[in-house]
């Protein structure tokens, strides 16, 4: 752990977004994580997102439950609301606070643990419900604060740290939130800024339930030969359908491949990377072929990232409960109570 | 772009900023650090050793490692590096025991023309290698310009005769009030080698109309400097004019507010801020109630019955030619004549070297300056070096301090019968400064205070009294808060490439967006895809060999804090915090050990 805060200078040459703000006003406290952690990458990445939306920070609530990932929350956005819930809660808690103040951005961030194993129930309800959020789960495959067990995510077959190899099957989160009707899902890798940054942005963007699964390797515990949430193995098997670097205006990539192609990079050691950047028959606004492509590519091992399905013209929650556009928290009783003439009024229609 | 070879022993060296740009490359943050641990004795042999004088040059310096200062690039004002060097003398234990001892004497005589910075760097460095070294000097003590013309309200004499003592006490004799009248006859006496140091003692006339008839009260700045120094003169005319816009005039005009002049203005050819004098010798003048006006140029002395009654200008203003050069053309405004009793000259120095014939086989170039070698520091006669602003006109004491260095080992070279270009290459010591998982042996904690102002002695009674030393010096509790200031650039950032996972941890922790994951490229394509702009392209990049997705690692080093976070959050040690140390070559080893001056 680090014990001195991050100094307060920065790079005098930094660039402001249209709030004059620079990226370092939207970071929190410092990680208290181990070092290396993936999820502090995942942080800079909501960070470098909310940058360039020009989020006003006190716009957006942050909810999370319990583990690893969500005392992330408390590294990014140190001017915005928070809600530390308890474990496995925090779709609860994001779907009331989303109830009560539809105007907030709400981020509700969550690891593997929080959302396929305890609060797997809440996970599925919040998602089949349109809440209107952007849900990351930091998924490493691993309990990292009880020092390296499998998770429910682990794949079958993959090693521990101490060589145990797991026999359970593994939820995949991205094919149950298909399944469930999230209008927005995708997959990203920590180590994959480029890729996961755009991401988040569209994300935060959509309006309806958002779900972004990021493998996030876990040094301390999970990042071995025989684990596929390592760093290595998801480099090599990383199969991105799609790049978004249009979204959030940034500049284009500098290496751009061919549609569809896979490229060998072949390494120091003679190990080889399968890169195939594009996808050209990917469609992603197709939620049934998104669900075979996925099944198929991870039969074959390949991890499959990038945008996966998004609907644009998606409803939340509050279009199904056809509630008023006020944030309900702001209505005043005179509204919310209009008198005995209204109530004898219903009960005459009743009757 | 190549990785960046870390290994020669320049790219480092250029990372600590104020240590590059020191002509002595001074250890300025290790000493800054002993500072902030209360060592002031060790903290003042580190700067005895480089740079001689740390007591006079704490006081004095031209400061060229303030405006290079990393700290200045972050924020709006360097670390002063120089008032906190006065600090390490000021609280320093008695250091006689760490001097080096006199040596036994190994029968080679050295003969040194002038008392100054320069000549007593080389005797500093000869002595304790057992040469007979012989000071030769007009004036009765030694110092040369540092006890003539700095004045002692800048300089107390206390603090001369301290450090020239200490080169005197390793067995240098000083021959005071003894001036060098020829060349060819110091040679006759068969030295086995000489060194000039013999400064730049002529000040520049100012030959208008007048300037004769005038005379009586019109006064070559550095001349009547010495003649104030040793007390020729105490007293001046209520209207004083300062001609020139160097450091001497700004002395010239303090001292005259200290010997009743009331009325002291500085009058400049140039504009204010092209003015020779360092920032802050014009702030401590504007201070003391001197005005300082621009863009006058002197044309008349005007007097009557050989009384100066006051000077003529003519305005001017500056133009700029199509090659940007300045020129200074007649502003159109009539000119103007202030009133004053007295005028002091200083509008530049002169070398002069009338004492060496023209047969002592020393060339001189059509500037009448001798024919140095700027690295070893030897003329055309093999056993006369020169050194200081006799080798290369006027500059400062640090630069004199610097030739001293270098002449000392060529002439240390030439005795032992070596080859006096091929020069020792420094020696370089690098230490990792991990001590525990997240623990460094140096505080990377970074302050934000901003720079500490030195206290002054109350200006009514600074103006009294001549020899009342204005600056008081920091107590230790602000040298302490300055000193925290100091960014540590020789600890430096270290990459390992082999041992890197590429987890992006130290890119998303650097609080300066110092360092890149990238495709590698050409320097001028790198630095237009870094994460936060390149503005100092002399500032250099740091890059890494291929890691293992393609990719290169690129460190700016521009604004890098040296705070340590990218290896503390680095999970495989791939970046380490390692102190860089750079023992410059001097002649013989004259100086404490290095496990004594490395800490």
């Amino acid at each position: 752990m680090t014990y001195i805060a991050k100094p307060k200078f920065h790079h005098p040459g930094l660039k402001k977004n249209e709030l004059g703000y620079t990226h370092r006003d939207y970071e929190g406290k410092i990680s208290t994580l181990c070092a290396g952690c993936g999820h502090d990458s995942i942080t800079a990445s909501i960070i470098e997102a909310c940058y360039e939306l020009s989020i006003e920070p006190h716009r957006v609530a942050k909810i999370s439950g319990i583990g690893c990932s969500s005392k992330t929350p408390d590294y990014f956005l140190g001017n915005s609301h928070g809600f530390n819930s308890v474990h496995g809660r925090m779709p609860s808690v994001l779907t009331g606070a989303n109830l009560a103040n539809r105007d907030l951005i709400y981020l509700g961030v969550s690891g593997d643990g929080d959302s396929a194993s305890i609060g797997f129930g809440q996970f599925a309800h919040s998602i089949r419900r349109g809440v209107n959020m952007t849900y990351i789960v930091e998924n490493n495959g691993v309990y990292g604060l009880t020092k390296g067990q499998f998770s429910a995510t682990a794949d079958r077959g993959s090693k521990s740290k101490k060589g145990v190899t797991n026999t359970d099957n593994a939820i995949d989160l991205v094919a149950i939130a298909l399944q469930l009707g999230a209008t927005f899902v995708a997959r990203s890798f920590s180590g994959d800024k480029t890729q996961l940054v755009p991401l988040i942005a569209a994300a935060i963007r959509h309006k309806g339930a958002s779900f972004i699964d990021v493998i996030s390797p876990c040094i301390a515990f999970n990042n071995h030969a025989g684990s596929t949430k390592s760093f290595d193995y998801v480099r090599e098997h990383n199969d991105a359908v799609n790049r978004l670097d249009v979204l959030v205006g940034r500049d284009p990539i500098a290496v751009d491949y061919a549609p569809g192609t896979v490229q060998m990079v072949e390494q120091h050691d003679g190990s080889k990377i399968a890169l195939r950047k594009i996808d050209a028959d990917y469609d992603p606004h197709d939620r049934l072929g998104a669900q075979t492509f996925l099944a198929r590519h991870a039969a074959k091992g390949q991890i499959v990232t990038g945008l996966l399905y998004v609907d644009p013209d998606a409803e939340d929650l509050h279009e199904h409960l056809n509630t008023v556009e006020t944030p309900l928290n702001t209505l005043e009783a005179d509204t919310l109570c209009p008198g005995s003439a209204v109530l004898d009024k219903i009960n005459a229609s009743l009757r | 772009m190549k990785p960046t070879d870390i290994a020669a022993p320049d790219y480092f060296h250029k990372v600590v900023d104020c240590q590059w740009a020191c002509p002595a490359h001074t250890p300025v943050p290790e000493y800054i650090r002993l500072i902030a641990q209360g060592r002031y004795s060790d903290a003042y042999m580190i700067n005895w050793k480089s740079n001689v004088f740390p007591g006079i040059l704490g006081r004095t310096c031209d400061r060229p490692c303030e405006p290079a200062c990393r700290r200045g690039r972050v924020e709006e004002t360097p670390v002063a590096i120089c008032r906190l060097k006065r600090v390490a003398a000021d609280f320093k234990d008695d250091i006689k025991q760490r001097l080096p001892r006199p040596a036994p004497k190994n029968g080679k005589r050295v003969a040194f023309v002038g008392g100054g910075p320069a000549s007593l760097t080389v005797a500093r460095d000869l002595a304790p290698l057992g040469y007979h070294c012989t000071v030769f000097d007009a004036d009765p003590e030694a110092g040369g310009m540092m006890r003539t013309q700095i004045p002692k309200f800048r300089l107390p004499n206390s603090v001369i005769d301290e450090e020239t003592g200490y080169i005197l006490g390793l067995g240098v004799e000083f021959k005071g009030g003894h001036r060098i009248e020829s060349m060819k006859s110091l040679l006759a006496e068969k030295y086995d080698a000489i060194f000039v140091g013999s400064g730049a003692p002529r000040g520049r006339e100012l030959d208008i109309p007048g300037r004769k008839e005038a005379a009586g009260n019109i006064h070559i700045g550095i001349e009547w400097l010495a003649s104030v120094s040793f007390g020729h003169i105490d007293k001046i005319g209520k209207r004083v004019i300062v001609l020139g816009g160097g450091n001497t005039a700004m002395d010239c005009c303090r001292t005259a507010r200290r010997l009743g002049g009331e009325k002291v203005t500085v009058i400049v050819r140039s504009g204010f801020e092209e003015m020779k004098a360092s920032p802050w010798e014009k702030e401590d003048a504007l201070h003391e109630d001197i005005p300082i006006l621009n863009y006058m140029v002197p044309v008349a002395f005007k007097h009557v019955a050989g009384k100066l009654i006051g000077v003529t200008f003519q305005h001017v203003k500056a133009e700029y030619d199509a090659k940007g050069r300045r020129n200074l053309v007649p502003s159109g405004d009539p000119d103007q004549t202030i009133p004053c009793d007295d005028v002091l000259v200083a509008v530049g120095q002169e070398n002069a070297f009338p004492w060496i014939e023209q047969d002592c086989g020393i060339e001189f170039d059509k500037w009448h300056m001798p024919k140095v070698d700027p690295k070893t520091f030897v003329s055309t006669n093999p056993k006369v070096f020169f050194g200081g602003d006799a080798a290369f006109g006027p500059k400062n004491i640090i630069w004199a301090v610097a030739h001293g260095h270098d002449a000392a080992l060529s002439i240390h070279k030439m005795l032992s019968g070596e080859d006096i270009t091929e020069r020792p290459l420094p020696e370089v010591h690098v230490s990792s400064q991990k001590m525990g998982i997240h623990e460094w042996s140096y505080d990377n904690d970074i302050s934000i205070d901003k720079r500490y102002k030195v206290p002054h002695r109350d200006k009514v009674i600074a103006l009294k009294d001549i020899r009342a030393e204005v600056e008081l010096g920091y107590d230790v509790k602000l040298a302490l808060g300055e000193a925290e200031r100091c960014l540590n650039c020789d600890v430096q950032t270290v990459f390992s490439t082999s041992l890197c996972i590429e987890c992006d941890a130290c890119a998303d922790i650097c609080p300066m967006d110092c360092i890149t994951f990238t495709g590698n490229g050409e320097e001028s394509d790198l630095r237009q895809r870094l994460k936060a702009p390149s503005p100092h392209p002399d500032q250099d990049l740091y890059v890494s060999s291929d890691l293992k997705t393609g990719r290169v690692m690129v460190k700016d080093e521009d604004v890098c804090l040296h705070c340590g976070l990218c290896a503390e959050r680095c999970p495989t040690g791939a970046w380490d915090m390692q102190k860089y140390f750079i023992d410059m070559t001097h002649a013989g080893s004259t100086c404490p050990t290095k496990s004594r001056s490395a800490a």
